[in-house]
């Protein structure tokens, strides 16, 4: 480690090491440097306790007048070390952390990891296909449960108080499915290496059906409050511009691309878990502004409903079919079960270990506390979140640890583009721009 | 790239009680990939090699792993060979850099990951550039992609690679005093034991894993 003197921060020796004085960070030399310019100029620091910034978010804002000369983001107010700590974890163990990175979606940070953990393993044909059924329904009620929270909290940001306390009602339909299946309603690490945690509780195929139903219906009723609604349409028609050029370059993806009128989802071009046995429709837009990305995030809702139901008819015929690969070296030995007080140890697997088969006690002990070996090598897998395209950089040393993670996190590429479409706009036309980008902090800083 | 490695625990001092001290695993890297590489990665070379002549010297590895393609390039001839594969071959995003660290690796300790996606052709290839720890200096892909800005800083930020000619490196997700880029192998995880019941569970980093 390097020592520099600071220029923010005057620092002292203690017998604890080195202590830092930190005054405000960049501030007070941001305004001497302003108060030496010629010209006047406003800067106006927004978040990163702002209401309006979509969590912790920082926006440095250059004014003249009512409009944005310059606009940088600052980040990192939630950086956790994910990646850093998944280092000292096995491979399994991982998903407990991945699943909290975006923590609006969580399915797809659980699904982009392990279907690197599978192609690392070579194993990726090897996962059951009412695995890959589950997984492709619980990725698709997430999207929903996203876009409701995106759509909900960009209407609140701008002003609309209804559209949010609907799709709040709505999201919580979906997170009742998720606590049913997994026993939780965020943050599951439901999705494993090699299939999924659990099967499906008895009856979840006909919850899933009039969920499926209750939800089209009440998607209806919100479409009304929005779609076509004047004082909507005068917030977001046209702002927050951003073309295929700038998208492209900017490494943009998810709904702000497909507001550029390019097709670019990769359940379609790039199929993973069987996406390619599904109909849908990949929904776009060519106003390349706020109310586009707005009007695909309300289509998809429809096209994840269907891709629900074909899921829900395809488990019918899947009953009691394997959920993990058969390979006892790499499916998590420690079956969960549901009980009365929610998810937990299945009684069924500690009574056969503990009571009749000293071959499966020393297996579990061996599995949980080492884990498996993934051959050495690098993967990048990436998966259609939400907010675009979410991939994982994996590399392995041979050991039962990942060497190291990296998350290419579409809100960190997605937020990027938040100079490019706020530079010369209204001030408050960047709340709504924002909005639309629908960055999650916890994935922007990891 | 990965060292051999020896024994089963992670124990260090104590001796391996395990029984398998005399293990040995081999570190199984990726070798260079011979032709036919397969699917559309021998289009790709071929596309590459044809538009950009200095292939050869450019190109120090061909890799193709796990239906993956890997180029390792030189970092003289990064920008060069970004710019062709971006104008000529249609790899229109990048999606992104991410730093690895091999302290084994001597002289090219620090890796920077380049993921690259071809929407025109659907295509996707990765380039990686190794650097040595002692001059981290590798050119900035901002010029070509423009998102490379923020992906540069934060493995600048994380691994203290420098990128020449970027508009602004600085740290990202570290405040921006921090000292010291906590992705290195070298960088401690930290944490503190924690008491229970008269017993210490020491922080994750300290326990004894299995490698």
């Amino acid at each position: 480690m390097s020592t520099y003197a600071d220029p923010y921060a005057s620092s002292r020796e203690t017998t604890e090491g080195t202590v830092f004085s930190v005054t405000g960070g960049d501030w007070d030399s941001l305004v001497t440097e302003i108060g030496q310019a010629k010209e006047e100029r406003v800067v106006v620091n927004m978040g990163p306790q702002h209401p309006s910034t979509h969590g912790v978010l920082r926006l440095v804002l250059e004014l003249e007048g009512e409009t944005v000369t310059e606009v940088r983001c600052g980040i990192g107010y939630l950086h956790t070390g994910i990646e850093k700590n998944i280092e000292f974890r096995n491979w399994t163990q991982a998903t407990t952390f991945v699943t909290r990175m975006d923590y609006l979606a969580p399915l797809f940070n659980e699904a982009a990891y392990c279907l690197g953990v599978e192609k690392l393993l070579g194993i990726t044909n090897d996962v059951p296909e009412k695995a890959n059924v589950i997984r492709v329904m619980m990725m698709e009620f997430n999207r929903i449960s996203s876009h409701m929270v995106a759509l909900g909290t960009g209407a609140l940001e701008l002003g609309a108080l209804s559209p949010m306390i609907f799709c709040f009602r709505e999201r919580e339909k979906v997170l009742d499915i998720f606590e049913f299946i997994s026993g939780l309603r965020m943050n599951m690490a439901y999705i494993r290496p090699g299939g999924v945690a659990q099967d499906l509780p008895a009856g979840t195929v006909d919850k899933i059906l009039a969920t499926v139903k209750d939800l089209r219906h009440s998607f209806k009723d919100n479409e009304k409050l929005l779609v076509g609604n004047s004082i909507w349409m005068k917030r977001t028609e046209g702002i927050g511009y951003l073309d295929l050029a700038g998208a492209t370059t900017l490494g943009v993806t998810g709904p702000v691309i497909r507001a550029t009128g390019l097709p670019l989802d990769l359940r379609k071009i790039q199929p993973y878990s069987g996406y390619e046995n599904y109909k849908f429709d990949v929904v776009t837009a060519d106003t390349c502004d706020v109310y586009g990305r707005f009007l695909i995030r309300i289509n998809e809702l429809e096209q994840s409903l269907r891709i629900i139901e074909q899921c829900a008819e395809k488990l019918k015929s899947l009953e009691g079919a394997p959920v993990m690969v058969a390979d006892k070296k790499i499916a998590w030995p420690a079956q969960l079960a549901i009980g009365a007080d929610g998810m937990g140890n299945s009684l069924n697997h500690i009574r056969e270990i503990m009571g009749t088969s000293m071959e499966s006690l020393i297996h579990h002990f061996k599995l949980v506390t080492e884990g498996f070996r993934v051959p050495a090598g690098q993967v990048y897998s990436a998966v259609e979140s939400p907010r675009g395209e979410l991939g994982a950089h994996l590399v392995s040393d041979g050991g039962t640890r990942p060497y190291r993670v990296h998350f290419r996190e579409p809100s960190f590429n997605n937020l990027q583009s938040t100079s490019a479409m706020c530079e010369g706009s209204m001030v408050a036309d960047i709340i709504g721009a924002v909005a639309s980008i629908d960055p999650v902090m916890g994935g922007v800083d990891r | 790239m990965t060292q051999d490695q020896q024994g089963m625990f992670g124990a260090q001092g104590t001796g391996d009680t395990s029984g398998y001290g005399g293990l040995v695993a081999s570190a199984a890297n990726a070798g260079s990939a011979q032709r036919p590489f397969g699917g559309y990665f021998d289009q790709v070379t071929d596309d590459l090699e044809r538009a950009y002549p200095d292939f050869a010297d450019a190109i120090e590895r061909v890799v193709v792993d796990r239906g993956e393609l890997t180029l390792h390039i030189k970092r003289e001839r990064l920008v060069e060979v970004a710019l062709i594969l971006r104008d000529k071959l249609k790899f229109e995003m990048s999606m992104g850099v991410s730093g690895v660290h091999y302290p084994d690796d001597t002289n090219r300790e620090l890796h920077a990951v380049y993921h690259l996606l071809s929407v025109t052709n659907n295509q996707r290839i990765r380039l990686e550039v190794s650097v040595p720890d002692v001059d981290p200096h590798i050119p900035s892909l901002v010029e070509v992609w423009a998102g490379s800005n923020w992906n540069e800083r934060e493995t600048f930020d994380m691994f203290g690679i420098i990128f020449d000619g970027h508009p602004g490196l600085t740290r990202i997700l570290m405040p921006d005093d921090w000292q010291g880029h906590p992705q290195r192998k070298d960088y401690a995880l930290g944490g503190i034991g924690v008491e229970y019941k008269g017993a210490v569970v020491p922080p994750p980093s300290d326990r004894r894993t299995y490698k």
